[in-house]
């Protein structure tokens, strides 16, 4: 189903918050809209982006190319995306990343086996002063995990499986 | 002393409009409104001395000044892009004191004559603008904004628009870009925003904290606030303390509190009590300050002595770096972060941030070879003056900073292959 | 005349229009600074950083405003970085320094940083002899970089963008020129960077892939070789290319282009044409060409063309000698008498068709231009004029397209109009249904078939668009015959006529109407004096008829039952066609790669081609071959001088007076400068050498009576209750043969034959998008594919010209599905 079908109040909500003339500053929202379900933006959802800001779909692929929070490829259910940017690594991020791939038997840029979790390096997330912190960019969105240990990212990583589960 | 802009420290519910109101929050933006001409408000804020709190500490009152009355409609955009590796005083802001900064926004856009304003949140702040969207909400519930405001004229909206990923969407023609629905990379300038920005029309940016100053401003008048800070840094400045000390956090004080005071007074001093070797006072984009000797610590931090120990204070993220820390490990950080936020629209930038990139690797992994270190200072130093935007010129800071004054950690680190 | 500003450019003084930017000043006086992603043509972006230089401003005095002065000079202050000299514009009193230590050094290492991720393939490269960053490298880049170059990118070598254009990855310097293009001139943002930094790539998802029929022009202005066609892709090196002036004969805007030629091994050594390039000409294309000119020039050297003369003899063509050939054809146009018949096509030169003309008025028989449109004696009455441009078009000029899809039938004019609208021209597009121009018109009218001729008379009344007309300083009106055919279109240009004459319009330069023929020369025949004739398969039936440069028989199935009936059928053409083999006597005639000539553009511009490569076989050109019959008939006409032929056309036809080849050949000077030894400036286009033409005279110009014949019965049918009016539109990619012969070439550029539908009236067809139907209507029967298109009305099918179903005008049609 086209996203306009699927989701009208959402894409008329966002597009009253900018000028008629300049739709196109819809785009991001948009793809944010289109990148819930999957987790990641299908040739079609961004076709349906594109004839909603009436640009082209070449112009959308570019945008997407261009900011890291969109993926074009299919991920893990959650992506986990650790700071490993230098205030962060000044307090462990390095050796929090290096544990947390012994522990999820991956290395960064991998997915688990079962599917649920990429685990990403990330620059920068504005939380210097509680590394080690990560971010979690899932079907409900991002959210922040700081001052975190091993285990208690572990634990988190099963409430998130119940969780899903539930849904189910 | 108590806070002026993380005054949640002090109020308990302070990000609820109830305890906001109660403290006589809106009452600077009604009055501004209802009492003042647009030019008036912008007179206060140029004589209570207000620097720019995203990093170039531009005056601000003048930059409202500059905005092009001959061209409508005009905008404001604030810069919650709060991206520099260090920085993370905004966020603190935003979800402690909200209203403050919205009142200073909305204040901000009667005095420039915006009737639109736009909060550019970098795209991890997803919850924070979910919650920004509520205060909104309850703003306009309460008739801060919306149309023909207390019964006059003037009216107001305001809309969060997230980015999704780009530090570079933190420079502000690069948000315009970003915000009209491309791909953020900065625009030449002049033409400066005021004359043309946003959708082409006359657009004020400013950084949140820069906002959240105009209230307190407002209700107690430029010259308290002038008695703040030093003479060149008005005010007070939220300090984001991070590295290797005992408690990193956000701390506001007046400009002109030395390094020593922020680390040991409080920062609870360095971790396992070694002794600070540098200090990067902006970021990842500042320079390296030596800290040889003592004396270094005692430099007040504003704007003007800073830059006699040869940095700058910038967005004033101070990170602080002890004597366990290889300088040559710290630089293939930094480097690498550019190399990975550069736009890619100018040639000196992105060619020149991935092969510092592509050297400093080598160097760290004991792959380097007898004149990388002057090859990376080459590259820098090649780059420097050249680049579009300040980004390129950012990702050299570090570099060459830290082979110049820290030339004995390449030495060991190239000695080793 | 715009304001002028003074500034020194490395201590020559020099004046230039205020508001242009440093670049172009320093190029009009002859100092080249380098450049990769500025371009004349396009906004300044600044983001190569090749154009660094020192740039002083003059101090001036805070409270006076005065320059504060200096030991006699203004004192100037150098800003500390340098600055990009393609953003700054020009300002009184600037000193503008490029070859000092500090310049060089900062255009250096650009150039190094460039070459970081450059291949150094040069001695393989398509560019190489025309590439700028080669010779750069030559001037400021150091002999070895001290870069480790085997990290170096490695990337895509051979990345189709499309069909016609391939990007070589590492070869990209990312100066975005090409996406500028298309996303500013052309307004199809069909390619775009993907990733950024170092991973900054050019990609397209159009489809088909970068689906533009501009595409090739980011070809000549890619400053190195990453984007080429995969026409000319390794076939040659540029310096071993001869270049010869031509004008392009695809449509009739007439652009200039350089054919560019070289002995070809493969093809037996012969002389072929490599690639056509657009020639500067900023009167007509500017520094542009479509693709369909660019690339469907293939037939000239085709396999299938005529090489020596043939006469049927027992049923058979069998060679012969020009002598007989032409004396066979002369003794059986005079027996004929009145029932000798000429058929000219647009596709002859002006010279071809006087002479043509002149045998027919000494004979007593008629000539006929084939086409399927009519209208031409309006446009020699009130058509463009001398000193036209559509550059000169903005503020105050008022254009109207109706019944024609620009984009398709003449890109280049699409492109100029929609320049001209961006420039602030109003524009009114005036349509049955929706076509690309309608993004950038101020008005649209979506008129019912058959109210062509009321929706342009509207423009007279007192309305809103009635004012933008009647009240703009200039007005232009473009008529094509989208779902028109000839009584259509005649019916439609009087219209035009009279509203442009009633208006006072007509008669000035830059004001006037402008026919979008079929062919490059149709306007040219018009001049001459060929009309078209609307039941022409009637006229020829048992007639002599003397076809030239045309293909009836597989055009339609009614023109080729009536020439079966003909008496007698001579065909001069440059190929074998359907009608070549029903012909009694063959005559081969050269191409115009082959000869010289001038066509007469829409616009009324008389441009002259020249001889590119040698001629085919024993082919004559056109004009000589009819003089040969002339003479065999006893009419006396030049046979060898295209210049005296053209002379006698300038004091015989009154448009044509005061024009001569040396007029032609005049070129005046061009903006912005091209083609020299600074490939990286304006491109790989060619300067324009040869002339840039001159416009015919109008009659409204010329002070003389135009009085228009007024067509008051309705010229177009309607669509009738239950019934299927199905009507022609133009495709650029159709299936003519010149296109046919490009085929593998624009492969996915050329569909087959089909028919557009609205939703509903495919539903009450029972048919659906993508079902194979047959069509058929008076005579003419034969399968298309369904398209749905609701922006047009239920009772109309729209069936593109020459894709296999002969369609000449509106008619009533029958569809049945296929199974
Ligand atoms: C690469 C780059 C990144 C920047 N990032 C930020 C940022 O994250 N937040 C911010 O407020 N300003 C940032 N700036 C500064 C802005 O461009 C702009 O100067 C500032 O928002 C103006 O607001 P102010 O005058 O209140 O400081 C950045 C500048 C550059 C060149
Ligand atoms: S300096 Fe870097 S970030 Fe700035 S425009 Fe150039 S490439 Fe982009
Ligand atoms: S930056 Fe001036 S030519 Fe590219």
């Amino acid at each position: 189903m086209s996203l306009a079908k699927k989701y009208p109040k959402e894409i008329k909500q966002i597009l009253s918050k900018y000028p008629l003339e300049h739709k196109r500053s819809a785009v991001m929202p948009l793809l944010y809209l289109a990148q819930r379900e999957e987790g990641y933006l299908t040739k079609a959802a961004m076709q349906d982006v594109a004839q909603i800001v009436d640009i082209t779909e070449t112009e959308v692929v570019a945008i997407v190319g261009f900011y890291t929070l969109y993926h074009e490829e299919k991920g893990g259910k959650y992506r986990m995306q650790v700071c490993t940017d230098l205030p962060c690594a000044l307090r462990g991020a390095d050796e929090f990343m290096n544990s947390l791939c012994a522990n999820l038997g991956i290395k960064v840029g991998e997915t688990t086996g079962d599917g649920f979790v990429t685990l990403e390096a990330v620059t920068c997330l504005a939380a210097c002063d509680k590394a080690p912190m990560f971010q979690t960019q899932g079907p409900d969105g991002i959210k922040y995990h700081e001052n975190m240990t091993v285990d208690r990212t572990m634990e988190l990583i099963s409430i998130l499986k119940r969780s899903v589960r539930e849904v189910k | 002393m108590e806070h002026i802009l993380l005054r949640h420290r002090d109020i308990a519910e302070f990000n609820t409009l109830n305890v906001y109101k109660k403290n006589d929050g809106f009452a600077a933006y009604k009055n501004a409104v209802t009492k003042m001409t647009p030019t008036e408000v912008t007179q206060v804020v140029k004589d209570s001395g207000l620097r720019g709190r995203g990093g170039a500490g531009f005056p601000t009152g003048m930059k409202w000044s500059f905005i092009d009355n001959k061209n409508w409609p005009h905008y404001i955009v604030a810069n919650a892009d709060e991206s520099e590796p260090g920085t993370f005083k905004d966020r603190e802001i935003m979800e402690g004191n909200p209203f403050q900064f919205l009142e200073g926004l909305a204040i901000a856009c009667y005095a420039v004559g915006a009737n639109v304003a736009y909060i550019y949140l970098r795209g991890e702040f997803w919850e924070l603008a979910a919650f920004l969207d509520e205060k909104i909400a309850e703003m306009e519930k309460e008739g801060y904004l919306g149309d023909k405001l207390f019964g006059g004229e003037y009216s107001l909206r305001m809309y969060t628009h997230l980015g999704a990923g780009a530090y570079i969407c933190g420079e502000e023609t690069a948000m315009l870009e970003s915000l009209e629905g491309k791909r953020g990379q900065p625009r030449v300038r002049p033409p400066f925003p005021p004359s043309y920005g946003l959708y082409g029309k006359p657009t004020v940016i400013n950084n949140v904290e820069t906002f959240a100053n105009v209230p307190p401003i407002l209700a107690r008048g430029a010259n308290w606030y002038k008695s703040l800070g030093t003479a060149d840094s008005a005010g007070v400045k939220v300090f984001s303390l991070s590295g290797r000390v005992r408690k990193p956090g956000n701390y506001e004080l007046p400009f002109g509190t030395t390094f020593r005071e922020l680390i040991y007074t409080y920062g609870g001093g360095v971790q396992d009590s070694r002794s600070v070797k540098a200090i990067m006072p902006a970021g990842a984009s500042s320079s390296l300050i030596l800290v040889n000797d003592e004396k270094v610590l005692d430099t007040p931090m504003d704007y003007a002595s800073v830059r006699t120990i040869g940095g700058d204070l910038g967005s004033a993220s101070v990170i602080v770096i002890d004597d366990t820390v290889p300088i040559d490990w710290l630089v293939n950080k930094t480097v690498h972060f550019f190399n990975h936020e550069s736009c890619g629209k100018c040639t000196p930038c992105r060619e020149g941030t991935y092969w510092m990139s592509n050297i400093t690797e080598r160097i760290r992994e004991g792959r380097g070879v007898a004149g990388d270190v002057d090859l990376l200072l080459n590259v820098a130093k090649q780059m420097q003056g050249k680049c579009l935007c300040a980004l390129g010129e950012f990702s050299t800071m570090a570099v060459v900073t830290g082979i110049e004054r820290f030339p004995e950690d390449f030495k060991k680190a190239v000695s080793k292959a | 005349m715009s304001k002028q500003v003074t500034l020194t450019i490395d201590g020559i003084q020099v004046t230039v229009p205020e508001g242009i930017v440093v670049a172009d000043a320093a190029k009009m006086v002859g100092i080249d600074i380098p450049v990769f992603c500025h371009h004349p043509k396009l906004e300044p972006v600044g983001m190569c950083r090749m154009c660094l230089v020192e740039i002083g401003r003059p101090v001036r005095d805070r409270a006076t405003g005065e320059f504060v002065m200096e030991n006699g000079a203004p004192k100037i202050q150098f800003m500390p970085k340098l600055e990009t000299a393609c953003t700054n514009k020009v300002e009184e009193g600037m000193v503008v320094l490029t070859q000092t230590e500090k310049s060089r050094e900062g255009q250096k290492s650009t150039v190094e940083f460039l070459l970081t991720s450059h291949p150094l393939d040069c001695p393989v490269c398509d560019k190489g002899g025309e590439c700028p960053l080669q010779n750069l490298t030559m001037a400021h880049g150091p002999g070895k970089s001290r870069f480790i170059y085997d990290e170096k990118l490695r990337l895509g070598k051979h990345v189709p963008l499309g069909n016609l254009i391939v990007l070589d990855q590492e070869r990209c310097i990312q100066c975005a020129r090409c996406i500028r293009f298309q996303n500013e001139i052309v307004g199809d943002a069909v390619i775009d960077f993907d990733d950024r930094g170092r991973g900054t790539k050019i990609v397209s998802f159009s489809d088909p892939g970068f689906d533009s029929v501009f595409s090739g022009n980011t070809t000549d202005i890619c400053p190195v070789g990453a984007l080429t066609t995969r026409d000319f892709r390794f076939e040659a090196r540029p310096w071993e290319l001869d270049a010869q002036a031509s004008i392009c004969t695809q449509c009739p805007v007439g652009c200039n282009t350089t054919l560019n030629t070289r002995r070809e091994p493969r093809a037996g050594g012969d002389i072929t044409v490599q690639r056509v390039m657009p020639r500067q000409n900023e009167e007509v294309n500017e520094i542009w060409i479509c693709d369909k000119g660019r690339f469907a020039y293939h037939y000239a050297e085709s396999k299938k063309r005529l090489s020596r003369p043939m006469i049927r003899e027992d049923g058979k063509l069998v060679n012969s000698s020009w002598d007989a050939a032409t004396k066979l054809a002369a003794d059986r146009f005079l027996e004929a008498k009145k029932d000798f018949a000429v058929l000219v096509s647009g596709r002859l030169s002006n010279e071809d068709l006087f002479t043509v003309k002149m045998l027919v008025d000494r004979s007593e028989g008629t000539g006929y231009l084939y086409s399927r449109m009519g209208g031409g004696e309006m446009t020699s009455l009130v058509g463009m004029s001398g000193g036209s441009n559509f550059a000169n078009m903005g503020r105050g000029t008022t254009i109207v397209v109706v019944a024609s899809d620009l984009y398709e039938e003449a890109p280049i004019w699409y492109l100029r109009v929609k320049q001209a609208a961006d420039r602030g021209a109003t524009l009114i597009v005036l349509n049955a249904r929706e076509t690309k121009l309608d993004r950038y018109s101020s008005y649209v009218v979506r008129y019912a078939y058959g109210d062509e001729m009321k929706s342009v008379q509207d423009l007279s009344r007192k309305t809103k668009i009635g004012d933008a007309f009647t009240q703009a300083e200039n007005a232009v009106i473009l008529f094509g015959s989208d779902g028109l055919g000839i009584a259509g279109s005649a019916g439609l240009a009087s219209a035009c006529a009279t509203v442009l004459q009633d208006s006072g319009h007509a008669g000035k330069p830059n004001n006037g109407l402008i026919g979008v023929w079929e062919r490059a020369n149709d306007q040219g025949a018009w001049e001459i004096g060929f009309k078209v004739e609307e039941n022409l398969a009637e006229v020829l039936q048992g007639r002599t008829v003397y076809i030239i440069g045309a293909d009836p028989v597989s055009d339609d199935p009614n023109l080729a039952k009536a020439l079966e009936g003909a008496a007698f059928v001579v065909v001069q053409d440059v190929m074998e066609t359907a009608t070549t083999e029903i012909a009694d006597v063959v005559l081969p005639a050269q191409a115009f790669t082959e000869r010289d000539g001038t066509f007469t553009s829409g616009e009324r511009r008389v441009q002259r081609f020249y001889p590119a490569v040698p001629v085919t076989g024993e082919a004559k050109p056109d004009y000589a071959i009819t003089s040969q019959i002339a003479s065999h008939m006893g009419v006396t006409l030049e046979g060898t001088s295209v210049s005296v032929l053209f002379d006698g056309l300038a004091t015989s036809v009154k448009s044509f007076e005061g024009l001569s080849y040396a007029r032609l050949a005049e070129v005046r000077p061009q903006w912005p400068i091209v083609g020299r030894g600074d490939m990286y400036y304006g491109g790989t286009t060619y300067e324009n050498k040869h002339g840039m033409g001159a416009q015919l005279s109008a009659a409204a110009t010329r002070g003389e009576t135009v009085d228009i014949p007024q067509i008051d019965k309705e010229a177009a049918p309607r669509p009738k209750e239950k019934e299927l009016l199905a009507v022609p539109i133009t495709r650029l990619y159709d299936r003519g043969t010149t296109v046919m012969m490009s085929a593998d070439l624009l492969r996915d550029r050329i569909g087959g034959a089909t028919i557009a539908l609205h939703p509903d009236a495919a539903q009450n067809l029972g048919v659906e998008e993508g079902q194979l139907v047959n069509v058929s209507f008076d005579g003419v029967s034969g399968d298309a594919v369904v398209k749905l298109d609701d922006t047009i009305p239920v009772g109309v099918a729209l069936i593109p010209r020459s894709m296999g179903l002969a369609i000449r005008e509106p008619v009533p049609a029958n569809v049945r599905p296929q199974r």
